[in-house]
């Protein structure tokens, strides 16, 4: 019987070990860029208490419907593109909160990992909630076998969220997740009325991390109201807003994981 | 006489943010010493008992739990007016366990934090709607990263858009008080970084003002708890 992942070319998950640095957001705009340069992506929410990703694709009212070979992933749009699964999706009342401890969300996120009717991707990202815990040991063990490309860390610059990204650095060695590199998320803030930049939350401790560790620095992306506007609204920013501060930081990269995987498939 | 609990074992931010960051736990006859940070400060964390910055807690969530429950058996805390305890975001073992381990004692209530963007707010729901299953009584909700002004031009940017009204309007929906908004400070994340107190640092900044009007908010709450509870008795 094929594996659900087997049609999958490339597996990545997105982590951090701080909460609210913007997991979510990377690992929407990716799927956005990767999307615009023709490419199939999924993206697998395991964040089960949190669970962002349906809203920044205005499709949190959609359903999940079960397949022969599992669940059907929710399409954002007509063409297929991009595809989701997040547990946002099987709730009935939206605020309905999520109270379990950690073996029941281990079973779900095998579940989610065994029984999603994928079919053929590109990419499958996979976006996780903060912390090195239940969620992030069961997912890297059932992605294990399907070789995952490997992981993008976020951080926001400043030593207090560098600190617990460290950790999960580490948490990367000790499973033996490969590190494609940090992005260094909310670097700085430019105004929108006098263009004067301002290190909100600091600068620069995301590129020293990657130095320090000697693990690829993916890129700083700034504080982008429109960006902040199109993730509220469920919209495209990588198609609607290539003007905009954060859209060169992330385009390069989603052209980096594009030329890893590449490097990885020859 | 303040305690602050750190149960975020994954991600522990409190030492740095007190400046404690590289002290360890001494351990008495009368169990765990908290750090101080002064006298009245007293502060505990798995940050303490990790040897390097890049030790990473990877643990389950009865691991998780077994440490929380030995920071509330083993600590000596002393005398003590008000015991802090900060949580990681989610609503599941941390979060359960210290509502279950504390509840033969008194929980005065939650302090709920969410930044303005429906985004945050929609998991926030979630939170509230935990303290109502756990029945955790909620002081309020912080509106945090409410605005920022420009240093230059002194325009405010909604960097975290209330594209659905902010925590002001969800507060009016499900009936919980808005405590304050604070607003974005480069300050707040340097003070936090160099383990300085920004209130200190910063006495003249809005944030400043802010969170001192939510600190009071909070203290007249537990104040009319506690005076609520001795009539009762």
């Amino acid at each position: 019987e094929r594996s659900n992942l087997a049609g999958v070319r490339h597996i990545l998950l997105v982590l951090s070990g701080k909460g609210g640095v913007g997991k979510s957001t990377i690992s929407t705009e990716l799927a956005l860029s990767l999307r615009h340069s023709g490419k199939k992506v999924g993206i697998l929410d395991v964040d089960l208490c949190g669970p962002s990703i349906p809203r920044m694709f205005r499709v949190q009212d959609n359903d999940v419907h079960q397949c022969d070979s599992g669940w059907v992933p929710v399409f954002v749009d007509q063409d297929k593109s991009i595809s989701l699964m997040s547990i946002g999706f099987l709730l009935e009342k939206p605020d309905d909160a999520v109270v379990w401890r950690g073996p029941k969300k281990n079973a779900l996120i095998k579940q989610f990992v065994a029984d999603v009717a994928w079919g053929d991707l590109d990419f499958l990202i996979v976006d996780t909630p903060p912390g090195t815990s239940d969620e992030h040991i069961s997912t890297v063990e059932a992605l294990r076998p399907y070789k995952p490309l490997g992981a993008i860390l976020v951080t926001t610059p400043q030593a207090v969220s560098v600190g617990d990204v460290r950790r999960e650095l580490t948490f990367c060695k000790k499973t033996g997740l490969r590190v494609l590199g940090i992005v260094e998320n909310m670097s700085g803030f430019v105004c929108p009325h006098c263009s004067e930049c301002t290190n909100i939350f600091s600068k620069g401790g995301g590129e020293e991390l990657a130095k320090h560790t000697g693990v690829p620095f993916l890129g700083c992306v700034p504080l982008d109201p429109q960006l902040s506007q199109s993730l509220e609204e469920g919209r495209d920013f990588i198609q609607e807003f290539p003007k905009s501060s954060a859209f060169p930081a992330l385009a390069h990269i989603a052209q980096q994981i594009l030329d890893g995987a590449l490097q990885r498939s020859s | 006489q303040v305690a602050l609990l750190d149960i975020d074992i994954c991600g522990p931010s409190i030492p740095k943010m007190m400046g404690l960051e590289g002290e360890q736990v001494h351990q008495s006859g009368s169990g765990w010493s908290p750090v101080y940070v002064e006298e009245n400060l007293g502060v505990m964390s798995v940050g303490f008992l990790l040897s390097s910055p890049d030790d990473a807690v990877i643990w389950r969530g009865p691991k998780k739990n077994g440490l929380i429950k030995q920071f509330l058996r083993d600590v000596d805390w002393g005398e003590v007016d008000y015991l802090i305890v900060d949580t990681p975001p989610g609503t599941s073992d941390e979060h359960l366990s210290i509502v279950q381990y504390l509840s033969a004692a008194h929980i005065d209530g939650a302090v709920i934090i969410t930044t303005p963007q429906e985004v945050s707010l929609q998991d926030v729901r979630k939170e509230i709607n935990f303290c109502h299953k756990v029945k955790l009584p909620i002081i309020g909700v912080v509106e945090n990263m409410s605005g920022f002004i420009c240093p230059k031009c002194k325009n405010e940017s909604q960097i975290f858009p209330p594209t659905t009204g902010g925590a002001e309007k969800m507060c009016q929906n499900l009936n919980v008080s808005l405590l304050g908004k604070v607003p974005l400070d480069p300050q707040i994340g340097r003070s936090c970084d160099k383990g300085q107190s920004f209130l200190s640092e910063a006495p003249e900044s809005p944030a400043t003002s802010s969170y001192r009007n939510i600190i009071q908010r909070i203290e007249e709450y537990c104040d009319q708890h506690h005076f609520q509870e001795e009539k009762i008795i």
